[in-house]
């Protein structure tokens, strides 16, 4: 055999060779282009099941729309799911791709819509969740109680001693959590001229820890935060009233001085899944509840510490009316 | 030898042991020192000598042009930022790069039939792991592990190894702990393979090995997270992202000991090779290849604990598995979940190095003859025994299966969270405030801020840019030579031009807070531990424990205990880089020439004067590449610390991913590889420069 290869001339044998490579990585990848848009998780259907993957964002609210909806696929429908936890805009890549089958909860990206939904049509909207998000600043209700001033953005500056950290320059604290959050909070600290410093989190178990050790020694904070929340039912807090959202007011990024608006949080289905994903699109598309049935599941999460699994099932027992609809 | 997952490998150490150490206890980024610590102090060992001299000739001029600068620097006040005009901003080529993927993606010939088959060929690959892995059930990988590790290494760590996969069942993560391994093997696999065409190359071209040295540097000290985005936009997220994001960690410290022991063969060896006529691709495979498997299985080693060490931060792009409950276990902070995810990562790492040290070991080791073998062992040897240890783990997972229980049984499971989080409340309850006489946690970190951080802070961003420059330099002339030098101060000076100069310097100001103090605990309680063997022994395994857990575990503790901001970040630091100081620091101190400290103890030396003018000055080289190591470490945990309230470069490149930020996310880690490269070339000890 390497007799046979030496005597041929070099040419010929580079060909073979080439030819051998390429027809190599033909046949272990079976032929021709590799379609980007349809792109499967190695782990999913190991047992040879329907699946579907769903994305999960940070908070849980997000995981507790996940996890009834997976428990209803699995428990009613017979499917598989997988999560995957990811941030919101790579959540946006992942749906175009194909990577996951949904997204339940968008606090709206106009960008993201603009390229996947109307550009690309890769991504179809799967209708409103049920629940508005709202996102503002927020000091503890104890805190309000006692200076009920504070929760007018006029009077903040008055406050700005008091809400001093070592992280904040000799101003106030305002803060920020998550890095994949929405948020134009420097622009309006500074467009409104407060005495305060943005100082970010970086994660929101980093701004819910603190939270919850402020409230524990009762101390006044200001925060980003955001409904629905959990959070809300353990330490009560009051929004800050700032200058009235008004339609395009936010428009700008360098001029924003308004409040921000309320969102009624939207689903997002996969093309392809939305037209020939069967019961399961079906019912994500159906799949819609309330704020308080919504925080209902995050507290048994999120204070409880049940698994995702376990307060999907509990609270799936408890609202047969609720979610019977969504399967019919 | 050890009871560590980061061992000393006596092999590599006989030879320089202390840098073989560094390699090994820098469970994540080993990062640049592996480059020029056992390489460069092997094959160029003369001209270390003449730098320094060099070095310090410069020295004079530069501290008197020192001191005629800072009246002058005082007298420009406000030239404190980085000269606008002198900077470059990439957001705009960048972003529209990271568009252009986005919009092409779908239907350049690039990705239809490059990226997409690579992307197909890794999903392929983890998925037949996992379904192997799955299928062999829980009794089959248990068994198959406990036989290879017992064939290896003997019936301890056979017994460990089964316990570790039997702890992955119990605390309930047996599916995500498949996932991981699955991932693993193949992430790791590829970047041996990678790793070991790199270093081949590196090891045979002199002119190959300059022009990879820079590459698998920056490979390494570049921030995972910054690379994940241009990953996810390429691939997409999930597995395979995740797994050439792996690649690019896990392939360069292979790369580098596949060079190394190419290099290291020995001379007399290949002379006689060649005279017997042997052709240069069979000197390589019957003479090169076969002296340097020592280093090839210690860059296997490597390229495992580098590898399991991203398993978390791959979780990050959708990598799933244990990575993923750990991530997830955050969104609700619930640290028992995300301990009881960490665990298994930590076990996984302990039982692959271990059985990949004992494998390297055996290598070494003259086989002990056969007729004084254990019955079983003689059973189990040679290629028969390890066809019977493939039939003996298939007939126990074949077993299994019949018994019913794939699947680690659920009822067979032992929840962590509730004692793990009570333990953590009651810390925060007590520790946090008001704790009499030393004060609580956050008082501590409110002074950590208020008068290491805050001051070092000001001071850096105060100061001109060009006299840092100049401070640089001095510092890098002091540590090395002028080339070191001239590294240092391009390094520095690409941070500016980048547009990032203050967030760089805030991280710059945490950075070496952080250093200092992991030192001074270091040195501290390795002191302690180098005299006493026991509490050497207690020390281990909080040790390792420390080095390999994922640090996603401890961020709600930290926060907890020393609130938002860069305290927290750097008590994270500081637990990461910790352990690293004390066993270099314990390893210099132990390898002081016995006979000295015996006569200086005859002389009536006291133990502390024994310690200060015998020990530490002998173990000069080892304190050294402590601090070295310490800050490449403390570095790597940067993009942690703006997790928890950090900010500077580490919020900018979580915030780049989060927000599908090209040129926020890349600039922001380019400006940690230059602070990597700058603290690296003025901490790094001049005989290596």
């Amino acid at each position: 055999m390497r007799g046979t290869h030496l005597r041929r001339p070099l040419r010929r044998r580079r060909g073979a060779a080439v030819l051998a490579a390429a027809t190599g990585l033909a046949v272990l990848t079976g032929c021709g282009a590799a379609d980007m848009t349809r792109q499967a998780s190695p782990y999913a259907a190991a047992e040879g099941a329907k699946t579907v993957t769903l994305s999960v964002q940070s908070w849980v609210g997000a995981q507790a729309n996940t996890a009834v909806a997976s428990y209803l696929l699995e428990h009613e429908l017979g499917y598989r799911v997988d999560t995957v936890q990811v941030d919101e805009v790579p959540a946006w890549d992942a749906l175009s791709q194909g990577r996951v089958d949904a997204i339940l909860e968008d606090w709206g990206h106009p960008e993201q819509e603009k390229r996947y939904v109307e550009g690309k049509k890769t991504i179809t909207r799967g209708g409103d969740l049920g629940v508005t998000g709202h996102i503002g600043w927020f000091v503890p209700t104890y805190f309000a109680e006692a200076h009920p001033d504070v929760t007018d953005w006029k009077n903040l500056d008055k406050y700005a001693d008091q809400l001093r950290t070592p992280e904040s320059r000799g101003k106030g604290q305002l803060m920020d959590g998550s890095p994949s959050y929405i948020t134009n909070d420097k622009a309006l600290v500074k467009n409104l001229g407060l005495d305060y410093e943005v100082v970010f989190a970086g994660s929101e178990a980093a701004q819910i820890t603190q939270i919850k050790q402020f409230a524990k020694e009762r101390k006044p904070f200001l925060t980003y935060w955001y409904e629905p929340q959990w959070l809300f039912e353990r330490v009560p807090m009051t929004e800050v009233k700032l200058p009235e959202y008004t339609e395009g007011c936010a428009d700008d990024p360098e001029k924003v001085a308004c409040a921000y608006p309320h969102t009624p949080l939207q689903k997002y289905l996969n093309t392809r899944f939305a037209q020939s994903g069967g019961e399961a699109a079906d019912f994500l598309k159906k799949f819609r509840w309330t704020k308080a049935q919504q925080n209902e599941v995050s507290l048994m999460i999120a204070e409880e510490k049940l698994s995702p699994q376990q307060a999907a099932k509990k609270w799936v027992e408890r609202n047969e009316n609720v979610w019977k609809p969504w399967l019919t | 030898m050890t009871a560590t997952p980061t061992p000393t490998h006596a092999q590599a150490g006989s030879r320089a042991a202390v840098p073989a150490q560094a390699r090994q206890s820098s469970g994540r980024p080993a990062a640049p020192a592996p480059s020029r610590t056992a390489p460069a102090a092997q094959d160029r060992p003369r001209r270390g000598l003449r730098g320094p001299a060099a070095g310090r000739a410069f020295l004079l001029p530069m501290g008197v042009a020192l001191v005629l600068l800072i009246p002058l620097a005082a007298a420009f006040p406000g030239a404190g930022s980085w000269p606008a005009a002198l900077a470059v901003d990439l957001s705009g080529p960048l972003g529209r790069a990271g568009d252009w993927i986005i919009d092409h993606r779908d239907s350049h010939p690039l990705f239809l039939y490059f990226f997409g088959h690579v992307s197909n060929a890794v999903v392929v690959a983890v998925r037949a792991v996992y379904v192997l892995l799955l299928a062999a059930g829980w009794t089959g990988v248990t068994a198959l592990a406990a036989l290879v590790a017992w064939r290896l290494a003997g019936i301890r760590l056979a017994l460990t190894c089964a316990a570790a996969f039997a702890a992955c069942g119990l605390l309930g993560m047996w599916v995500p702990t498949m996932q991981t391994l699955a991932l693993m093997a193949v992430a790791v696999a590829a970047s041996v393979v990678l790793g070991a065409l790199l270093g081949l190359a590196a090891g045979l071209s002199p002119r190959a090995d300059r022009l990879l040295r820079p590459v698998l540097d920056t490979m390494q000290i570049l921030p995972a997270f910054a690379y994940l985005l241009p990953m996810v936009l390429v691939f997409g997220i999930g597995v395979p992202a995740a797994v050439l994001a792996t690649v690019v960690y896990a392939a360069p410290p292979m790369a580098r000991l596949t060079a190394l022991g190419l290099r290291e063969a020995d001379a007399g060896v290949m002379e006689a090779s060649a005279s017997l006529g042997a052709t240069g691709r069979q000197r390589l495979l019957t003479a090169r290849l076969p002296l340097a498997r020592r280093q090839l299985l210690l860059g296997v080693n490597q390229a495992i604990m580098t590898g399991l060490s991203m398993a978390v931060i791959a979780s990050v792009i959708g990598a799933g598995g244990l990575g993923d409950r750990v991530y997830q276990a955050l969104a609700s902070v619930d640290v028992g979940a995300a301990l009881a995810a960490g665990i298994p990562i930590v076990l996984l790492a302990v039982v692959l190095d271990r059985t990949a040290d004992a494998a390297g070991r055996r290598l070494g080791a003259e086989p002990v003859p056969l007729g004084e073998q254990h019955l079983l062992r003689r059973v189990f040897a040679g290629w028969y025994g390890r066809l019977l240890t493939v039939l003996t783990a298939v007939a126990v997972a074949v077993a299994g299966r019949m018994a019913g229980t794939s699947v680690w049984p659920e009822s067979w499971t032992v929840s962590l969270a509730d004692p793990v989080n009570s333990a953590v409340a009651w810390m925060t309850d007590h520790l946090y405030s008001g704790v009499p006489v030393v004060g609580g946690t956050a008082d501590w970190a409110a002074r950590f801020t208020g008068w290491i951080l805050d001051p070092l802070r000001s001071g850096l961003q105060a100061a001109p840019w060009w006299l840092l420059l100049l401070l640089a330099c001095a510092l890098a002339l002091l540590a090395g030579t002028w080339r070191t030098a001239l590294t240092a101060v391009l390094a520095l000076a690409a941070v500016g031009v980048l547009g990032v100069w203050e967030a760089s310097l805030d991280t710059l100001s945490q950075v070496l807070a952080a250093v200092a103090v992991t030192l001074v605990l270091g040195f501290a309680i390795a002191v302690g531990a180098a005299r006493s063997a026991r509490a050497e022994r207690l020390l281990r395994p909080v040790l390792d424990v420390c080095q390999t857990l994922p640090q996603f575990v401890y961020l709600i503790p930290v926060v907890a205990l020393f609130g938002v901001g860069r305290a927290p970040a750097a008590a994270a630091a500081i637990v990461y880089a910790l352990p690293a100081v004390v066993r270099i620091t314990v390893q210099g101190l132990r390898e002081v020439d016995p006979a000295v400290v015996e006569s200086a103890r005859s002389l009536g030396a006291t133990r502390a004067q024994l310690l200060r003018q015998v020990q530490l000055p002998l173990a000069r080289p080892a304190l050294l590449l402590a601090v070295n190591q310490a800050v490449v470490l403390v570095l790597a945990v940067v993009i942690i610390g703006g997790l928890v309230g950090g900010g500077a470069l580490g919020y900018d490149v979580v915030l780049g991913l989060a927000q599908g930020d090209l040129a926020t996310g890349l600039v922001a880690g380019a400006a940690i590889v230059c602070l990597g490269l700058l603290l690296d070339r003025v901490t790094q000890p001049a005989k290596e420069a």
